[in-house]
């Protein structure tokens, strides 16, 4: 494994070199390899079965203050060669800009300094396609045979996959990461009134083999939720409260991703700009971005620079304490890298979360149900009616009626909105129920008020 | 001639023939497969960024492979491989076949190539322009968006290019090949004042060639940009609940896309799980409506000469006079409803399995005077740009983002309104259609659509709609 490590080293090596020798003051290549097993199951029966591997090469270079990047997956010498001219013709046309350059190279961390973070299961790579499948029929089956109501199904979807990536880079960064994903999804359908059709799902998915749920209760509860959606009807336009399952919770907690990034903040595309030390959320807020949870989705041992990973706080009890930098953004702000560069298998580098996370309060989210007399549990969203700019946010709810603390009836095509400013302010309720499925995510919280608009 | 060739190309250092593609193919149906295919793919694509008055920005990535597909009933086998070397390409024939676990391979029959007629010809790829000319085209995007109005405090200005050539060969005798060239350029600004922002953009392109900005120049774009923000500036909160809504023609041919075009894919329906489902010959819109998938408009961004399983795509006529008429095919779909394929089936690249997918979905004009539309309404909203929708197959819910849209009051425009969400449900708002205009427009090419995972450019276009009730969710009540 450390052999193969080093060969995806080489070739970054060889890469940065041939750069230098064509000219580049500064080299960074980037060196992605993958191998995935996808398949899918549907009314019992194996509907896909998709295995590949992959390799790729991402190279950013600098001629004094212009930049480029180029991207292949033709690893041929005359491909290689190209791909590296591309990166220098492309180069000599962009134009000098006085923030660019690569890190620090006092900053960068070292090989031997880089934690053990759990990314890595060789067991993922041992699942086979009938293994695989077989995983995927019984969280089907456990779906169909739960309830009669269950008529149809969208399949079952089991996925593994391994992905390893080498950064090299001319200031003298040299190192590589793997990591492992394993995921079982289960999708049932049930009928409704008027022909209409429910369909809802359920998933695990861990990079650790044995840490996925067991198949039986993935089914389960894709079923229960399935089912919980039959009769689902429109409510009436007015204020409530609202509720935000984990599912739905974490996008809210991805828009704010988008306005604390470094790259919106420079480029004024945020409303969050100048925004730093001032009240941004309720004080039962605080959101962390930390890439070094032991087996965390997000987790990685150094940035997309070779800065050494480290645990950011965002939003510290409302209060906005930094934004997510790496070295471009960090200069034109006049502020340090947060080490949160994250660098694409195409060699582009820009600021990113690692594992994004509301931190979770103290009650139960029974009881986060039990307080709340009236609103909207919302379990789904749809759409893109968010402006960064001006944090306006409207989107497409579905989910549940409370009354006097509790589920009434399902609810759908209904809309929410309400400035997102105004929404994380009015977050009143936090409870504990953190799950790290994906890597930003939140427990279930309430926000006080929002427009619902239905009937 | 282009520097970039396919290296499966005639002459192309890993060159594929007929013969090659045969032997392949019979690897892959060696455990007795039904079908198999291959699907060769060469993209090269370019992406400018122009920000801060300099193109800070510039990259170019290569990519080839192939993804062998063997279908054994319902089944699908796939494999894929970037290494173009017979030993890989055998190996992932092999991988695929193994979906079939029988023996007894059927010949795959003698393969004949076809030539379609392109919709889009191009005198020359704009990936064998200078460079230079890709940056001095930002650049008077940016001059005239800073030369618009003196509010405009940044402005970003994109070019994106791509050529993807693509080799298919089918066990049932398909050997084609199709050149697709595409472009997008994009402008967004940032106007400011008062403390107050806003941004706005503008973006178009589509398979064609530099003559697209001979139509439609950058500095069309950047003024248009700049218009978007600075309405948006004193855009008003929206008003939330149901009322009418008026769409703009043009890109509102996403609420199409949303609430007819995916539940007739026709994937969804052989599986059952779509609400059109079991409903052709049945009446799913007003009879105002008539929509079909159109692949052979010249240029336009969801335009293709074959589609990504060897077929060429004609009109595939979906609702007529408010009647289902059909749905979009792919190979493995109109085997089970014992239909043509209509040439609906599209992957993101090699890597990825056909399914049936859009083209260009268009709603035809209709009888109305469009200013008599807008008349016509005593309050709503007016939808003039969008920022994307999505819908929820099983049930038809669906929803669109509205970057500027404005209060219709007393049947006429009054103030702008945020940016909200509009939901309905599909076949009730193609019912609820009450009034079509006779100005059908098609989008500029800027719309990428996305179905499980898999991103294909397509296109839209409508005249303008008036839709009697819809739930407009603004933060307004009453």
């Amino acid at each position: 494994m450390a052999d193969h490590d080093s060969e995806l080293i080489e070739l970054g090596r060889r890469v940065v070199e041939r750069a230098r020798q064509k000219g580049a003051d500064v080299a960074e290549a980037v060196v992605s390899e993958g191998s995935h097993l996808s398949t899918k199951v549907r009314l019992g029966e194996p509907e896909l079965v998709e295995e590949a591997g992959s390799r790729a090469l991402g190279l950013r270079v600098m001629l004094g203050q212009q930049v480029a990047v180029s991207y292949t997956s033709d690893l041929t010498d005359r491909g290689v060669e190209r791909f590296v001219e591309d990166a220098l013709e492309l180069a000599r046309l962009s134009q000098p800009d006085e923030h660019a350059g690569p890190p620090d190279p006092s900053l960068l961390s070292r090989r031997e300094d880089h934690p053990e973070l759990r990314l890595y299961d060789a067991a993922v790579g041992t699942v086979d396609a009938g293994t695989a499948l077989a995983h995927a029929k019984a969280g089907e089956a456990a779906a169909r045979e739960a309830d009669a109501r269950i008529t149809n199904s969208e399949g079952a979807t089991f996925t593994r996959a391994a992905g390893s990536k080498a950064l090299v880079t001319s200031g003298g960064f040299a190192a590589a990461s793997r990591g492992t994903y394993a995921s079982l999804s289960v999708h049932p359908v049930a009928d409704d009134a008027d022909g209409k059709k429910r369909s809802g799902y359920y998933w695990t998915a861990r990079r650790h083999l044995a840490e996925l749920l067991p198949d039986a209760d993935v089914g389960r509860e894709a079923a229960r939720r399935t089912l919980a959606k039959l009769g689902a009807r429109k409510v009436e336009t007015q204020e409530c409260a609202v509720v935000f399952d984990p599912d739905v919770g974490r996008s809210i907690l991805g828009l704010l991703a988008g306005c604390i990034n470094g790259g919106a903040i420079w480029r004024r595309s945020s409303y969050l700009v100048d925004k730093l030390g001032e009240r941004v959320a309720s004080d039962l807020v605080t959101v962390t971005d930390d890439p070094l949870i032991a087996g965390g989705p997000g987790s990685r041992p150094f940035d997309g620079e070779g800065l050494a990973s480290r645990r950011n706080v965002v939003v510290e009890n409302g209060i906005l304490k930094s934004y997510l930098l790496d070295t471009y953004a960090g200069r034109k702000l006049g502020m340090p890298s947060t080490a949160s560069a994250s660098r694409g298998a195409s060699g582009g580098v820009g600021p990113s979360t690692t594992n994004f996370v509301l931190t979770p309060g103290a009650m139960s989210p029974e009881a986060l149900l039990a307080s709340t007399p009236r609103g909207l549990y919302v379990t789904e969203m749809m759409g893109f009616g968010f402006n960064a700019v001006t944090g306006d946010f409207s989107r497409g709810a579905a989910g549940f009626w409370i009354e006097g603390g509790e589920k009434t009836f399902p609810v759908s095509e209904v809309t929410i909105s309400l400035n997102l400013h105004a929404m994380l302010e009015g977050i009143d309720a936090v409870a504990d129920d953190l799950d790290l499925r994906t890597s930003v995510a939140t427990p279930t919280f309430r926000v006080r008020a929002m427009t619902l608009a239905g009937r | 001639m282009s520097r970039y060739c396919a290296p499966f190309a005639a002459g192309g250092p890993a060159e594929v023939d007929a013969a090659l593609a045969r032997r392949l193919l019979a690897l892959a149906l060696a455990r007795g497969g039904d079908y198999a295919d291959l699907f060769y793919e060469y993209d090269v694509s370019g992406s400018y960024a122009y920000e801060e008055g300099i193109l800070k920005a510039a990259g170019r990535s290569v990519s080839a492979g192939l993804g062998v597909r063997v279908q054994k009933g319902d089944a699908t086998g796939y494999a894929y491989v970037e290494d173009l070397s017979i030993e890989a390409m055998e190996h992932a024939a092999r991988t695929a076949a193994q979906i079939a676990d029988g023996g007894g391979a059927p010949e795959p029959v003698g393969l004949v190539a076809i030539d379609p007629a392109s919709r889009y010809v191009v005198e020359r790829l704009s990936l064998d322009l200078p460079g230079e000319d890709k940056r001095a085209l930002l650049a008077r995007a940016d001059a005239a968006a800073r030369a618009a109005d003196s509010r405009v405090s940044r402005v970003e200005a994109s070019f994106a290019e791509q050529v993807r050539e693509i080799l298919i060969a089918t066990s049932d005798g398909l050997f084609v090949r199709d050149l697709q060239p595409l472009l997008r350029i994009g402008v967004r600004v940032i106007v400011e004042v008062d403390g107050k922002r806003q941004a706005g953009s503008s973006g178009g392109g589509g398979r064609t060639g530099w003559d697209y900005f001979a139509g439609k120049t950058p500095e069309d774009h950047a003024r248009e940009a700049v218009r978007q923000a600075l309405v948006m500036l004193d855009a008003r909160e929206a008003p939330a609940g149901e009322m009418d809504v008026v769409l703009a023609p043009g890109d509102s041919g996403i609420l199409l896309h949303e609430a007819v075009g995916h539940g007739l894919e026709a994937d969804f329906n052989r599986k059952k799980t779509s609400n059109y489902s079991d409903r052709v010959g049945e009446r799913v819109a007003s009879e105002l409506c008539t929509v079909v998938d159109d692949a052979t408009l010249a240029n336009s961004r969801g335009s293709i000469n074959v589609d990504d399983e060897g077929r060429v795509p004609e009109q595939a006529l979906l609702i007529e006079q408010g009647i289902l008429r059909g749905y979009m095919q792919d190979r493995q779909s109109s085997a089970f409803f014992h239909v043509a394929p209509t040439g609906n089936g599209r992957r993101e690249s090699f890597k990825s399995h056909p399914m049936p997918r859009m083209t260009n979905t268009l709603l035809y004009a209709g009888p109305h005077d469009p200013e008599e539309i807008v008349k016509s309404v005593e309050r709503g909203v007016y939808a003039s740009k969008f920022g994307g929708g999505q819908v929820d197959i099983s049930n038809g819910d669906f929803v669109f983002s509205l970057t500027e849209g404005y209060l219709i009051e007393g049947g006429k425009l009054t103030a702008p309104l945020k940016g909200v969400n509009l939901i309905g449900n599909g076949p009730d708002v193609m019912r609820k259609v009450t009034m079509l205009g006779r100005d059908m427009e098609l989008s500029d090419g800027i719309w990428t659509c996305g179905k499980e995972g898999q991103s294909v450019p397509v296109g839209v276009g409508c005249p303008t709609v008036k839709i009697s009730g819809m739930t407009v969710g603004g933060t307004q009540i009453g």
